[in-house]
């Protein structure tokens, strides 16, 4: 139980938020708005997942916002040509998963620091993007939103989709090898390295894989609107580095797993719609949300200390 | 007048270690007073006591005639005393000037630089020590034996009366060490007092005045240089009765396992080492930190893979340029300084003892718990390693524990040459014993094992052969029979025998 108390804390102030709602805003439980939220938040999930893997590998990538927009407008033209929906998936993720491989190569292959490099790839995507499209968004053919399906159906889908990567990632970080290679990486490479891991490799293909859920989440977030918003990935960086970081898993690497992920994106996600519903000023949210993210950091920081690790 | 610093029965201990055990001390104006002793025996703890860095546990340090109750790094630069290490602590990317204003100006945010007069400054004490470059060189331009001069200039310039130099030589060449001596003398001249802590008796012989020897953290005996010779000085560094006793050698001598024949590595600085470990044996590998004994493992193991020679595994060639070749081969380390390299701390006992057996326990993708707990658990059975269970992680057992999980690791890879760097390196008397008894173990199963170690008595009554390194290189083979005063004089590179 302790290793997992940081989850559970989480957890527990998510449920504290659930149950002050059920109190003092019951409101906010409507099935519509409440689906629509988890519909939006969906894609968010998928890529925070992403970020939780790179950041367990002691890296971080911050470029992530940027793939999503690259893949998020590719797949838009794709389904503009009347690519099948299936193909359109398919090309999302090759994309977003060559846009990792050449974050990867950088930090793995050449040893640069993975801030440096996801930033310059970051700036690249989103201009070299914004001078090829001029910011024009993308109209997407009858048919493509909701993947066909009524509105409801639709989100169900993704929802489920988001849920179902989670639990497999969740299975995998646990039961395959491949899992506790990243967990070693990231807390010792040297130490990996000197047990006959290859640190670089895993931390190769791990950017590789996340890029490859950034580009999922594009096709998950294209597929809920009309049109595509060349600009939808701004800031997606910031919210998945918040999830994870809230959800207990150490900045420095090697610790935390992804049910925290999820309770900490749940918790954040949920801060918005809650703030509106308890009636507090909607420019508090921000602030809000900021103090949450400090305040996990501080528990970290707090954690590390009692372990007595430096 | 009274000595510039004086040291009375200093003390002190790290959790269980007792690194001084009563230490005194002192230095007189003028004079150049060496300090010598064996890895381990305490002289940089000592160094660290009296910059500041350390605070005793108890005696009591006088400098200058005044008794210092509480030193501090910021206390003890103001007292006069400074310190030069064997590597320089300068900033490459500035100037000498900067380097040199940095350790003597003020620390005030906006204190304003006088450029012109840290300039001249830097000349003047450059000039001083007979230093022919410029203070506007960027330090990274520099040589070792350069930098150190800058070194020098900083503790000059501060009006330092206490100068700490810590094998200052190690890295230079024998025209910067007479360079380097000379610049030592003029200090002298001038009423510094110098503590030179060095490894090359010759220098030691040329330069100092007087020399104490430090053995087990007691300072054993001090005296002119001028009454003691060579032979003296390694008697009086390792003439220590045997305190502990080392399970006894039953392993029959089998077939060479591996054999290196002129071993180089150029990124690990070894060259020429040619040594073969036979099926059963113990083999020490001895030699002053520095000698190249860690940099021998990680090329055998693939870390640094070598440049040049040949590596034979069972009579058939073979070449390593990765440590899972190295596995493969069936070759194992195990790193010094576990706590970083050695075992993973935040992982459990069972996953640090899986780590390098992956592929042979798991050989579907999915990590199997049980088979992994099994196996976890026979080495926790055999090795009697002391947690409450294989889930439990690393960081929570002891020092020696820790050390055995290390171990397990390694012993899951089935080697045929099994290394150990430092394997007893910060773990109590008890667990000390136990890994002896384990080494002896394997060994008696066929296993050829190579172990580094520090610690000399370990290294004589462990190894049936030790390999002696200086330089980068074997320079000395000797049987199990050998003294501690052989060793040491291979290490030293002195004639063996010259008594």
């Amino acid at each position: 139980m302790k290793a997992y108390s940081r989850e559970v804390s989480v957890a527990l102030t998510l449920g504290g938020l659930l149950l002050g709602l059920a109190i003092f805003a019951p409101s906010f439980y409507q099935a519509q708005p409440l689906l629509s939220l988890a519909a939006r938040e969906a894609p968010t999930l998928v890529a925070a997942c992403g970020m939780a893997l790179v950041i367990l590998c002691r890296q971080i990538d911050i470029s992530i916002g940027a793939q999503f927009s690259v893949c998020s407008v590719c797949a838009g033209l794709l389904a503009g040509a009347h690519w099948p929906i299936p193909l359109v998936l398919s090309a999302s993720i090759t994309i977003g998963a060559s846009l990792g491989a050449l974050n990867g190569s950088l930090v793995a292959g050449l040893g640069l620091p993975s801030i440096v490099v996801t930033l310059a790839t970051m700036v690249t995507w989103r201009e070299g993007l914004r001078w090829l499209r001029q910011g024009i968004w993308v109209d997407l053919p009858e048919g493509f939103q909701w993947f066909g399906l009524r509105q409801s159906a639709g989100q169900w889908t993704i929802i489920i989709l988001a849920l179902t990567v989670l639990v497999l990632l969740a299975l995998f970080m646990k039961h395959l090898a491949a899992g506790r290679f990243i967990y070693a990486v990231g807390s010792d490479a040297e130490a990996a390295r000197l047990a006959g891991i290859r640190p670089r490799r895993i931390t190769f293909a791990v950017f590789v894989f996340a890029g490859a859920l950034v580009g999922l989440a594009a096709m998950m977030n294209v597929a809920q609107s009309p049109q595509v918003d060349p600009n939808s990935g701004t800031g997606l960086e910031l919210k998945t580095i918040a999830a994870v970081v809230v959800g207990g898993v150490a900045i420095s690497g090697g610790r935390g797993n992804l049910w925290g992920v999820f309770a900490g994106l749940l918790l954040l996600a949920c801060l918005g719609p809650a703030l509106t519903h308890l009636h507090v000023q909607a420019y508090w949210e921000k602030a809000i949300q900021g103090s949450v993210i400090l305040l996990a950091v501080v528990a970290d920081g707090g954690h590390r200390r009692n372990q007595g690790s430096p | 007048m009274p000595p510039l610093l004086q040291l009375a029965s200093v003390t002190k201990s790290f959790g269980a270690v007792r690194a001084l055990r009563g230490v005194s001390f002192d230095l007189q104006a003028g004079e150049v007073h060496a300090l010598l002793g064996e890895n381990g025996a305490g002289k940089s703890t000592l160094i660290k006591i009296i910059t500041g860095a350390h605070s005793p546990d108890g005696g009591t340090i006088t400098i200058a005639g005044k008794r210092v109750p509480q030193l501090s790094p910021t206390i003890a630069r103001k007292l006069g005393v400074a310190c030069i290490y064997q590597q320089p602590a300068l900033f490459p990317d500035l100037s000498v000037a900067e380097n040199i204003a940095l350790r003597l100006e003020s620390v005030a945010l906006f204190h304003l630089i006088d450029w012109p007069e840290r300039r001249t400054r830097a000349a003047e004490l450059l000039n001083r020590i007979g230093a022919h470059f410029s203070p506007d060189m960027e330090v990274r331009h520099l040589s070792m034996p350069e930098q150190q001069l800058v070194e020098i200039a900083c503790t000059l310039g501060a009006g330092a009366r206490i100068v700490i130099m810590d094998e200052p030589t190690a890295s230079l060449t024998q025209t910067e060490q007479v360079l380097l001596s000379a610049v030592v003398r003029d200090l002298c001249q001038s009423g510094v007092g110098v503590i030179y802590i060095s490894h090359r008796l010759d220098e030691i012989f040329g330069l100092a005045d007087r020399v104490t020897v430090l053995r087990d953290g007691e300072s054993v005996s001090t005296g002119p240089v001028k009454e003691l010779n060579e032979s003296a000085l390694i008697k009086l560094m390792v003439g220590r009765e045997v305190t502990q006793t080392y399970p006894p050698s039953e392993a029959e001598c089998g077939e060479v396992v591996i054999s290196c024949r002129n071993l180089g590595c150029s990124a690990g600085g070894i060259h020429d080492v040619s040594l073969d470990v036979h099926a059963g044996e113990v083999v020490g590998l001895a030699g002053l930190v520095g000698a190249g004994r860690t940099e021998l493992a990680k090329t055998l193991f693939g870390i640094t893979p070598c440049d040049s020679g040949t590596l034979f595994l069972d009579g058939k060639q073979i070449e390593i340029r990765s440590s899972q070749e190295a596995i493969a081969n069936g070759i194992a380390l195990v790193p010094e300084d576990r706590r970083r390299h050695g075992v993973i701390l935040e992982m459990s006992v069972a996953a640090n003892i899986t780590m390098a057996i992956h592929r042979r326990l798991f050989p579907g993708t999915w990590l199997r718990f049980n088979a992994e707990r099994a196996e976890a658990l026979e080495f926790i059975r055999d090795l009697d390693i002391r947690t409450s269970g294989p889930d439990a992680p690393v960081a929570s057992l002891s020092g020696g524990n820790q050390q055995k999980v290390s171990v397990a690791r390694w012993l899951a890879t089935n080697p045929r040459l099994l290394i150990l760097d430092e394997p007893t390196q910060g773990v109590d008397v008890g667990a000390k014993n136990e890994i002896h008894r384990l080494i002896r173990r394997l060994a008696k199963k066929g296993m050829a094992v190579l172990m580094i170690s520090s610690d000399l008595p370990e290294v004589l009554g462990m190894s049936d052969r030790i390999a002696v390194m200086r330089g980068g290189t074997i320079v000395a083979i000797l049987w199990g029979q050998s003294t501690a005063h052989d060793v040491m004089a291979a290490a030293l590179g002195l004639e063996v025998g010259a008594q």
